[in-house]
């Protein structure tokens, strides 16, 4: 057995941090799907009744769809009707400000290491608080508000901003777009909701915070992000579940509008419990992301960094309509033990002039799968179109799989498209290097991973990217030596 | 400091050390030269305490300690470092980031608080002159584009940093033109002391010019076969390896 063989199978891959679960009092819809579900999900949330008819509308193009089979992953089908679509946390009554928010539903947070408390904050982030199907607390929104910011969680905006949220709500993602978008669209529970007016440059980072603490419990959250002509803002996802045995679906679905000028970088460190080391229990993440560069000169970015769930589905993706708007998407996949992700992006140039670059990076190690799959569409109008995609891939170890598939549309020919692809195996040597330097294999392991995963975790805010570093080497520790 | 006995050491079931006997003490510097194939290489991954290579027999004590007990790592730690023939890139790690985290590896491992960011820029910059490195080539990734010239004398830098006790350069020599030889010999002499000793892997004397060894050793077939005085590296130049050769392959029979 060579070497790098026998350092994988003293694996002990470390037990996932944010395994545990408390015990509250919620309020919860009955088990199972159907329409009197979704009536009773509506009523709850004392929504309009054009939200009410727009969830049924998607309820019943979902019940005709299939269930997507095209992707690199394979999992026990999920019964839909053995799932809870709302679970909320009881709270007596409805939280004016952070103040009134129950104590111990702020503690879960601070267990996270997100802290609700706006003194404490350190450097300028406002976050909301998702746990199961409801938001929690918002902070720092009085802060934004003053610059005319709007950031809340969705069901605030859909009776504070009805108007806000009729215009945008499906503009990005279509509700019948796919299947979990449409099934998202039909049960979605909360979600944040933001918007930053015209010639507004947000001050701090936007951040939401998802955590699934309910057993057989979907989470079905929204979030849409407006941006107006001339407006800045950059918005961070971060999440974790609890460890359990059965699996858990997370089917989200995110909105991103850029006007013109406009520009949205929208940052994802995603943690989700990933099963454990022979596979079983984990988060099943079939997430739709999608922004549209409406205005010329826009820009959409989109960064993430994925490395928990049982199994990922997920192609954040921009439509590239305005002229000259610029798309991006950096992305570090890690894998391990039985983890299977299937991600990557869309790029569709509309608009002339308009630019899309792929940054790829997937890490696969154990008997994991790790695919990309990426897009770029150049439809005939879009003149002078680029495109330059970078698609890696790092291999710990021979049981695990890397797989690349590059779809190449081009409608126009004046379209420079350029794909380079590598793969690479974590080499004996890199780590004997380290090693004879002193260095020890785990931290060895690390720095050459962070090293690979750069480009990447250089596009994250600072805080951000030093935590995304601590999470690659911690979901990677004992996976060599 | 080191004390080699009766080394044998294999490949894949293949035997490639087959013997070696080698004593280095404090001050002292040793060259092991050889044609190539003779296990020179082998020789200084086995000292490293490099995996692939199984000992079979022998034992190496290092300052009282078995060598071949510890972990790569742990060897590194106590003041064994090595030079490689062909060095490795490590894609988006700078040179900076790589030396801070070994060298504060190597002070934790010795009880020693590590050092910050200021104190370890400045001991950089110490360094850095010795081998006439360029700040630039530090900020880049680690021996990723390097010429071969510039990662043998990155090697050269590291050595410089990390202040090792037994130093092994093997074929440092090579791919270097003659300015770069000696800018490396240069700051590998003033490494020296009467504390710390190396020894010098090449197959060609003209790096003898530079670093002046005490001992030079003739490695073949796995055992060394001849040693000497830096005399013998110029009778080696002179009338190449054959000679050797034919002496120990008709004792052999
Ligand atoms: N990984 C390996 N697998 C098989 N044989 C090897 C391996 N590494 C080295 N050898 C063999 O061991 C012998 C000694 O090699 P080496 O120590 O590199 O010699 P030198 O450095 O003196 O040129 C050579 O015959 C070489 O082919
Ligand atoms: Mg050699």
């Amino acid at each position: 057995m060579s070497k790098d063989n026998q350092i994988l199978e003293e694996f002990t891959s470390k037990e996932y941090e944010h395994g545990w679960s408390v015990n509250y009092e919620a309020d919860e819809a009955p088990i199972g799907l159907n329409e009197e579900i979704i009536r009773w999900i509506s009523a709850k949330k004392e929504e309009p009744e054009w939200l009410l008819e727009w969830r049924l509308k998607a309820f019943r193009t979902w019940q005709t769809m299939e269930e997507p089979e095209w992707a690199n992953i394979h999992y026990p089908k999920v019964d839909f009707q053995k799932l809870r679509y709302y679970s909320a946390p009881k709270q007596t009554k409805k939280p004016k400000s952070l103040n009134e928010v129950d104590p111990e539903l702020l503690a879960i947070y601070e267990r996270l290491g997100i802290s609700l408390n706006e003194q404490k904050r350190l450097q300028g982030i406002a976050v909301d608080a998702v746990l199961d199907s409801v938001s929690v607390a918002t902070t720092f929104k009085d802060t934004l508000g003053k610059l005319g910011i709007i950031f809340c969680s969705f069901s605030e905006a859909v009776k504070e901003h009805p108007e806000l949220v009729k215009k945008y709500l499906g503009s990005v993602v279509p509700m019948t777009d796919n299947y979990y978008a449409a099934l998202n669209s039909a049960v979605f529970s909360d979600g944040s909701f933001c918007y930053i007016p015209k010639g507004v440059r947000c001050p701090m980072e936007l951040s939401t915070y998802f955590r699934i603490n309910a057993a057989n419990t979907g989470q079905f959250e929204r979030t849409l992000i407006v941006a107006e002509d001339e407006s800045y803002v950059s918005y961070l996802e971060g999440c974790t579940a609890p460890q359990r045995d059965e699996n858990q679906l997370h089917a989200a679905v995110v909105e991103i509008y850029a006007a013109a000028h406009a520009e949205v970088k929208y940052s994802t460190v995603q943690n989700w419990f990933p099963g454990d080391k022979e596979g079983k229990g984990g988060i099943y993440n079939f997430v739709t992301k999608r922004g549209i560069c409406a205005g010329d000169h826009s820009k959409i970015s989109w960064t993430q960094v994925e490395t928990g769930s049982a199994v990922t589905w997920k192609y954040p993706s921009c439509i590239l309509k305005g002229d000259n708007s610029v798309g991006e998407f950096y992305s570090v996949a890690v894998t391990n033990n039985m983890q299977q992700a299937d991600t990557g992006t869309k790029m569709i140039h509309i608009g002339k002039n308009t630019k899309s670059r792929i940054v790829s990076k997937g890490i696969s190690a154990g008997k994991s799968q790790n695919s990309y799959r990426g897009q770029v569409h150049v439809m005939k109008r879009a003149t002078n179109a680029r495109n330059f995609s970078q698609c890696d891939s790092l291999l710990m170890g021979d049981r695990c799989g890397a797989h690349t598939f590059p779809y190449i549309d081009i409608q126009n020919p004046t379209a420079k498209v350029e794909h380079e692809a590598t793969t690479s195996k974590i080499g004996e040597d890199q780590i004997f290097y380290c090693n004879q330097r002193g260095i020890d294999t785990e931290d060895a392991v690390a720095l050459i991973v962070n090293g690979y995963a750069k480009e990447v975790l250089n596009q994250l805010p600072m805080e951000f990217a030093v935590e995304a570093q601590k999470l690659l080497a911690l979901t990677l520790e004992g996976s060599v030596g | 400091m080191l004390t080699i006995k009766n080394l044998h050491a294999s490949i894949e079931g293949t035997p490639i050390l087959r013997g070696i006997n080698l004593e280095v003490k404090a001050g002292e510097v040793h060259a092991i030269m050889g044609p190539n194939g003779s296990g020179k290489s082998t020789l200084a991954s086995v000292l490293a305490g490099r995996e692939e290579y199984e000992v079979t027999e022998g034992e190496v004590i290092f300052q009282g300690k078995d060598l071949l007990e510890m972990a790569p790592e742990d060897r590194a730690r106590e003041g064994v470092f090595l030079a490689f023939q062909y060095p490795v890139e490590i894609p988006g790690v700078s040179s900076t980031n790589f030396l801070r985290t070994a060298l504060n590896q190597v002070r934790e491992y010795r009880g020693q608080e590590p050092l910050d960011a200021v104190k370890f820029l400045s001991l950089m910059k110490e360094k850095m002159k010795l081998v006439e490195i360029d700040q630039k080539l530090l900020s880049r990734s680690l021996n990723e584009g390097f010429s071969g010239g510039e990662k043998k004398r990155n090697e050269i830098f590291q050595m410089a940093m990390l202040e090792p006790t037994l130093s092994i350069l093997d074929e440092t020599d090579s791919g270097l033109d003659i300015d770069a030889l000696r800018i490396v010999s240069n700051g590998v002499n003033q490494l020296k002391s009467d504390k710390n000793a190396t020894i010098v892997v090449t197959h060609y004397q003209r790096l003898l010019d530079y670093i002046v060894p005490d001992y030079v050793h003739v490695l073949y077939k796995g055992r060394i076969v001849k040693s000497g005085t830096k005399e013998l590296a110029l009778e080696l130049e002179e009338k190449g390896y054959d000679w050797i050769k034919e002496e120990v392959d008709s004792a052999a029979v």
